[in-house]
């Protein structure tokens, strides 16, 4: 498979979960761990260009598949605007439930460049924060979508 | 840590190859779909197999295409990909309606069509969809396919009339055109397993008499999800309050709900009664406007 762009050869067993992979074999502990049982969206990450709940997909089914952690979003030039917002807005307190809601942010905007506050909602209710009341975290979305519409210099 | 137990893993070329497989383990091999329910549960122990059998390289498995007056889904379709189909839309707005409520946008990127409905869950959301819409299930084994209609799909919790050897395919519904339908959930939260559910389909002749009803019940223990006593009372009168009225207390008097930690039997039997009247009136609201949601 293919973790972040680079092409990862492991032999595993079966029931390996690819939260486990990703964290104990390739040390990527960026992805988050949290409830085990496809709750609370921590360990949110894509498989082949859609977040996937990575404590609920085997690491075998995504043999072939490419995956992307919160790892990469950061670019060459820096944080990725989704990152920068959150900063910005204080849409995260004690990180946990960040690198989920991070990488459904970043599928929402790419998908959706202008979504409503509902539709941002909608996009992270499978995702839970115990810090932040989820208000700021909608707040950073916004922000990350504005800032990236005026970098696009739409109005 | 909440881990399986050991099995072995087979990603499947074909369907052939499937059913292949499938026979030569037998009962102790499971296909593997979104894994969204059987992962879970080979983590909690409650399924064991000792081959897992992953169907998601199987195109010939996906896809919503509308043939010969037939809506087919085939049974690898995501939650995500019926939520976003708009030829599922407009002939089904009932497909759209429960999608928008079953899980959360993440879950149903996974989750397939057909792990749902093969899961049997007595709360499973799309249970009470197809049997409402009366849809027909297309089964394969080593003999060739056979047909199977959703109401006689449902044998029990989280068993089926899918044999060990066999596969879903696909389901197939019959268009209705002109037909209004429509789903209602109370669950406790956003994306959760429904405390009760109602589908309905409905088709209006001359006069607004009810022609042809289907209403499907989730999370009330009806085995086969459907509200017959319901559908028979209201065929043959006019799809008015007073006979939502009365289906309502048909499908309430009718449905086996039991306690659990998301409601009493009363309040359960409350809920059946009274969605199965929401939903009729939205099923039927849409049907004035030749069905749509619009
Ligand atoms: C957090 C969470 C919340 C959820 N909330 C809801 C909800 O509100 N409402 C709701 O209705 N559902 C809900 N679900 C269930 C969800 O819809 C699952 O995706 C679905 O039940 C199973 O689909 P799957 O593809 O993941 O099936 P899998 O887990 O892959 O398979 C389930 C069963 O079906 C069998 N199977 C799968 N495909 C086939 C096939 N083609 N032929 C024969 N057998 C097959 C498997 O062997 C297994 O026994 C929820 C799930 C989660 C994780
Ligand atoms: S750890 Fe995967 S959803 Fe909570
Ligand atoms: S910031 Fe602590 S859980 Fe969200």
């Amino acid at each position: 498979m293919t973790v972040n762009g680079v092409e990862q050869v492991r032999d595993i067993e079966p029931r390996l979960l690819l939260v486990h992979l990703l964290r104990d074999e390739l040390r990527l502990t960026g992805t988050h761990w949290g409830c085990d049982t496809s709750n609370c969206g921590a360990c949110t990450v894509w498989m082949d260009g859609l977040p996937v709940k990575s404590c609920t997909v085997l690491a075998v089914m995504a043999d072939g598949r490419s995956v992307r952690t919160v790892e990469d979003l950061e670019g060459p030039f820096g944080l990725d605007q989704v990152q920068q917002s959150f900063m910005d807005c204080h849409g995260l307190q004690c990180g946990f439930c960040t690198p989920g809601m991070l990488m459904t942010a970043r599928k929402l905007l790419d998908d959706n460049p202008d979504p409503t506050d509902t539709e941002i909602r909608e996009a992270i209710s499978g995702q839970i924060c115990r810090c932040t009341g989820y208000r700021n975290i909608v707040a950073a979305i916004r922000h990350a979508a504005d800032a990236e519409a005026a970098g696009r210099g739409d109005t | 840590m909440q881990v399986p137990a050991f099995f072995e893993y087979q990603r499947a070329t074909s369907v052939a190859h499937v059913v292949t497989l499938l026979e030569r383990f037998g009962p102790e091999a499971r296909i593997v779909a979104g894994g969204h329910s059987l992962i879970p549960m080979m983590k909690l122990r409650l399924a064991q197999p000792e081959l897992l059998v992953d169907v998601n390289d199987l195109h010939e498995l996906a896809g919503i295409t509308v043939e010969d007056g037939v809506l087919r889904i085939g049974a690898l379709t995501r939650h995500a990909e019926l939520l976003a189909s708009p030829l599922a839309g407009e002939h089904f707005p009932i497909l759209h309606d429960a999608e928008r409520v079953i899980a959360d946008p993440v879950v149903r990127n996974r989750g397939t069509i057909g792990g749902s409905v093969c899961q049997a869950d007595p709360s499973e959301d799309l249970s009470g969809v197809f049997t409402a819409l009366r849809a027909v299930a297309v089964v394969r084994g080593v003999d060739g396919d056979r047909t199977v209609p959703m109401r006689e799909f449902f044998h029990g919790p989280y068993e089926t009339a899918v044999r060990p050897a066999e596969i879903l395919v696909e389901l197939r519904v019959p268009l209705q055109p002109g037909a209004g339908s429509a789903y209602v959930k109370v669950d406790r939260r956003v994306g959760d397993w429904a405390v009760a559910a109602a589908g309905a389909v409905v088709s209006l002749g001359p006069g607004g008499v009810v022609e042809q009803v289907g209403i499907g019940l989730t999370a009330v223990g009806d085995a086969d999800f459907t509200a017959v006593e319901a559908e028979d009372l209201l065929r043959g009168r006019v799809a008015d309050e007073y006979t939502f009225a009365a289906a309502g207390e048909a499908a309430a008097t009718h449905c086996r709900p039991v306690a659990d930690q998301r409601g009493p039997v009363d309040y359960k039997r409350h809920l059946a009664g009274e969605l199965t009247v929401r939903a009729l009136r939205d099923a039927t609201a849409r049907a004035h406007r030749g069905g749509s949601t619009e």
